[in-house]
């Protein structure tokens, strides 16, 4: 049952051909008995009262499309009463008193929550291996990472472990897993869905989105996800259109941008040729495709190096060892306290990180650095701008390698950092975009990276749906998944 | 530029971050990487770009100056390390 998408799961639960207590059982039980280590926390006994209650409404007609759908949320967003995390020790002990916006917003609609994904440590990696509570082996070669920051997002939903996690993308952390563990995730337009309750990274950057098995199902998801959020100021006003019902459209009429820079040097051969079939399979649908350039592509990665360290020294500067989360033993004196407990608290990349934003903002260095790159920012901005006023969506692989060996990257920063080459400049710009599955190169998948303009979300995710109508590789399960 | 021991470990007392005398190395090879990928950026030519505020241009919203929050002391307390009579405990700050 748990192979099955949220589409079909809805209909069996209105059908009531399996409660949602059976699927939310298979669910805990498929989650406790992986090897995967997608999963930071469990939460069996919240996950069945809120199964019960769903078979309640469902009983009564007053299902929506998500009751009784089992769901896991990355780590990163907050749940009242339950562990979070962040994959971070700093947060080891933190139970959160509140619960993140879109965790509301998904019970709400008749989520249910069967647990906390693993996660690169505060959401600074690309490959799950900085998570305080260990890696995550990606289903279909378990030697092999998951991508990150939301691998045990990617790897749970691509292991038929649930049908659907959240995540978060702060410069590719949901398309990157997506497309190295074969499964469809959603970045939306910045300041589509709230940011409160989800623990900040680069604020300016961060965007929480769905992970799951098919085009649809991110529709969805997001359609209960998106939306004004007082309690985050960055969350834009502007009125939730109906997702799922946009996917019927034809693609005739729709041109597609190919950018140069996206199949150049560094590119897998391999995993090239699977995104040139896939847009095949697009333009034989009635798309039309031409080639345009992204001039200033190749600086997105400095930028974002800048912008997001710098953003994430400010923000977990609130990790403190006084108010939640870790504290060192017997402090001498409060900087004793402070420099300890964050010293304990954080893993080597996220200290890099803090340390490099600390350096980029520091006095003298500023302008050189910070000021530089939000113009830099800019003009990687108007290069999109300038071409989504020649085309209606860009596309393009989304990583450029498939899912790569576990320890491989682990002592280079910057090889890892180069992971994110094409997933980097969509958050820079504030775009969504979406990675779906287009194949495989060496029995690993492949992603398809499909960018739209602001709040494009619409017309991305139906584009990705017409692909899925038209192909089966978002159907392919790892051998090993739980069935 | 490139950053030297002293250089990292003035940074970490600037980002109140204990690390281990042994790690130093380690991180000044890993900072200055880092910041040589960084300066990829620095020849860009942007004379007269503005600096991006927000991707969507979008200005911060305001709102009536108003409590909207009910008191949580206790909750928020709750998950302190160390706190008594509702405050939080630190390290002696005056002598």
């Amino acid at each position: 049952m748990l192979d099955r998408t949220i589409a079909e799961l809805g209909e069996a639960l209105r059908r009531r051909e399996v409660s949602s207590r059976e699927l939310t059982a298979a669910a805990l039980a498929a989650g406790a008995d992986s090897t995967l280590n997608c999963y930071v926390t469990l939460c069996e006994e919240q996950a069945l009262a809120q199964a019960e209650s769903a078979d309640a409404r469902l009983a009564a007609g007053e299902a929506g499309p998500l009751t009784g759908i089992p769901l896991a949320h990355k780590d990163i967003f907050c749940t009242e009463g339950i562990r979070t995390t962040c994959g971070s020790r700093m947060l080891d002990n933190f139970v959160s008193p509140y619960d993140a916006t879109v965790v509301r917003r998904l019970a709400d609609a008749g989520c249910v929550t069967v647990g906390k994904t693993n996660m690169d440590e505060f959401a600074m990696g690309s490959s799950n291996e900085t998570s305080y509570f260990g890696p995550v082996s990606n289903p279909w070669d378990e030697a092999r990472v998951p991508g990150g920051s939301s691998g045990g997002s990617a790897a749970a939903v691509a292991a038929r472990l649930v049908p659907a996690a959240t995540g978060t993308d702060t410069g590719g952390s949901i398309r990157q897993p997506a497309a190295l563990c074969g499964i469809s995730g959603l970045k939306p337009t910045y300041g589509r869905v709230s940011r409160y309750g989800m623990i900040a990274f680069a604020s300016s950057l961060d965007q929480a989105g769905p992970l799951a098995r098919s085009a649809e199902d991110c529709a969805i998801l997001l359609g209960a996800m998106a939306g004004h959020d007082p309690r985050d100021s960055t969350c834009i006003e502007r009125p939730v259109p109906d997702y799922r019902s946009a996917l019927g459209q034809p693609l005739a009429g729709l041109t597609l941008g190919l950018p140069r820079e996206y199949f150049g040097d560094g590119l897998d051969a391999a995993v090239g040729d699977a995104v040139h079939a896939a847009i095949d399979v697009l333009s034989a649908a009635g798309a039309s495709v031409r080639e345009i350039s992204l001039p200033r592509q190749d600086l997105s990665i400095p930028a974002y190096y800048v912008v997001a360290p710098a953003e994430c020294s400010s923000n977990l500067s609130r990790f403190d060892g006084v108010r939640y989360g870790h504290r060192c033993e017997n402090p001498r004196d409060l900087e004793d306290l402070y420099k300890r407990s964050r010293g304990e608290g954080f893993g080597a990349e996220v200290k890099r990180r803090i340390m490099i934003g600390t350096y980029v903002l520091s006095a003298g260095y500023y302008d050189a650095y910070y000021l530089q790159a939000q113009k830099v920012r800019q003009l990687i901005s108007d290069d999109f701008q300038q071409a989504f006023a020649q085309v209606d969506l860009i596309v393009g692989p989304t990583s450029p390698s498939v899912a790569f060996a576990r320890g491989e990257r682990t002592d280079d920063p910057v090889a890892m950092y180069l992971s994110d080459i094409y997933t980097n400049a969509v958050n820079l710009a504030g775009l969504p975009g979406i990675s779906v599955p287009c194949g495989f190169a060496g029995g690993l998948p492949v992603g398809l990276q499909i960018v739209g303009n602001h709040f494009g979300e619409a017309r991305l995710l139906n584009a990705a749906h017409q692909y899925q109508l038209a192909t089966d590789w978002h159907r392919r399960a790892p051998e090993r998944g739980a069935g | 530029m490139t950053l030297g021991p002293d250089d990292v470990a003035y940074i970490a007392h600037l980002a109140r971050l204990e690390i281990d005398p042994g790690d130093v190395p380690l991180y000044v090879r890993n900072l200055n990487e880092i910041l040589e990928l960084v300066e990829r950026m620095g020849d860009a030519p942007c004379e007269g770009v503005q600096p991006m505020a927000h991707p969507l241009h979008a200005v911060q919203p305001l709102r009536e100056d108003r409590v909207t929050e009910g008191d949580r002391r206790e909750a928020l307390q709750k998950i302190a390390p160390a706190i008594a009579d509702g405050l939080y405990l630190v390290p002696r700050v005056i002598e």
